[in-house]
């Protein structure tokens, strides 16, 4: 089944992210933890995107492509704003963000951490990027 | 939605958290914990009991306080996370970086040890 969700690039709508994304894994068979896990994953990649390539122009959107298939589920995000390719971006070290006191540079870490595969292409002016979740994995 | 509440107890302060922390919201966090910081609060409790989500940008208002509280010598002690909160501090490792206890006994019992 393949679902879809355009988001207006607002802060105030991550919560409306997580709310989607709670239906939607509602009845697959992964723990509380796994399925918090995928929805942390799938909305640090949207408020990247909603605060770093569109600046939080309520103007402009995201669309969020949701695929479950019966061994994994992958969600496509796609914006047409600023490429940001999260497999170039060189994350901090975590040494770094404390002793620089910086309030961000986490998100993309947990990202890499949660799902089991990413993607990016970018193409006439649109960019997705591709995470895909494994529900076999532990 | 985030609520935060202070209560001061003897001689330390609780923030009690209740709600969501995210991108949109993480700026409360950090007004309320820059406060307790810059009043020179020697002892600061959060209670997570009814904190239901943090993301990136919640943890990331922690992580820039553990500076201030190793130079200030500050107790900065979090409690009553629930499972998949909890969890979301430790995919990074920073539940070994903060003090995070299971409930408000074990952080009191932190607070006044030494």
């Amino acid at each position: 089944m393949r679902v879809e969700l355009k988001l207006h690039c607002e802060k105030s709508r991550l919560s409306e992210l997580r709310l989607f994304l709670t239906d939607l894994l509602a009845d697959i068979a992964l723990s509380e933890i796994k399925k918090n896990q995928i929805i942390l994953a799938v909305e640090e990649v949207c408020s990247n995107l909603i605060i770093h390539s569109h600046e939080c122009n309520p103007k402009d959107s995201i669309l969020l492509n949701v695929r479950k298939d019966k061994h994994k589920i992958t969600f496509e995000i796609k914006d047409s704003g600023k490429a940001f390719n999260i497999l170039e971006y060189q994350e901090p070290q975590l040494a770094d963000v404390i002793r620089e006191r910086r309030k961000g540079g986490l998100g993309i870490m947990l990202v890499k951490k949660i799902m089991d595969s990413i993607e990016f292409e970018t193409s006439n002016n649109h960019n997705i990027c591709r995470l895909t979740k494994s529900l076999n994995s532990q | 939605m985030l609520k935060i509440d202070r209560t001061k107890v003897d001689d330390y302060v609780v923030l009690k958290l209740d709600g969501e922390v995210d991108a949109s919201n993480s700026v409360e966090l950090d007004l309320a914990i820059q406060e307790l910081v810059a009043g020179n609060e020697e002892k600061i409790l959060v209670d997570g009991t009814s904190l239901e989500y943090i993301s990136s940008a919640g943890l990331g208002v922690f992580m820039s306080y553990l500076e201030d509280i190793q130079e200030k010598r500050m107790k900065f002690i979090i409690f009553g996370l629930n499972n998949k909160v909890k969890n979301v501090f430790h995919i990074l490792g920073l539940d070994q970086l903060l003090q995070i206890e299971d409930n408000e006994i074990q952080a009191l019992e932190l607070l006044y040890e030494g």
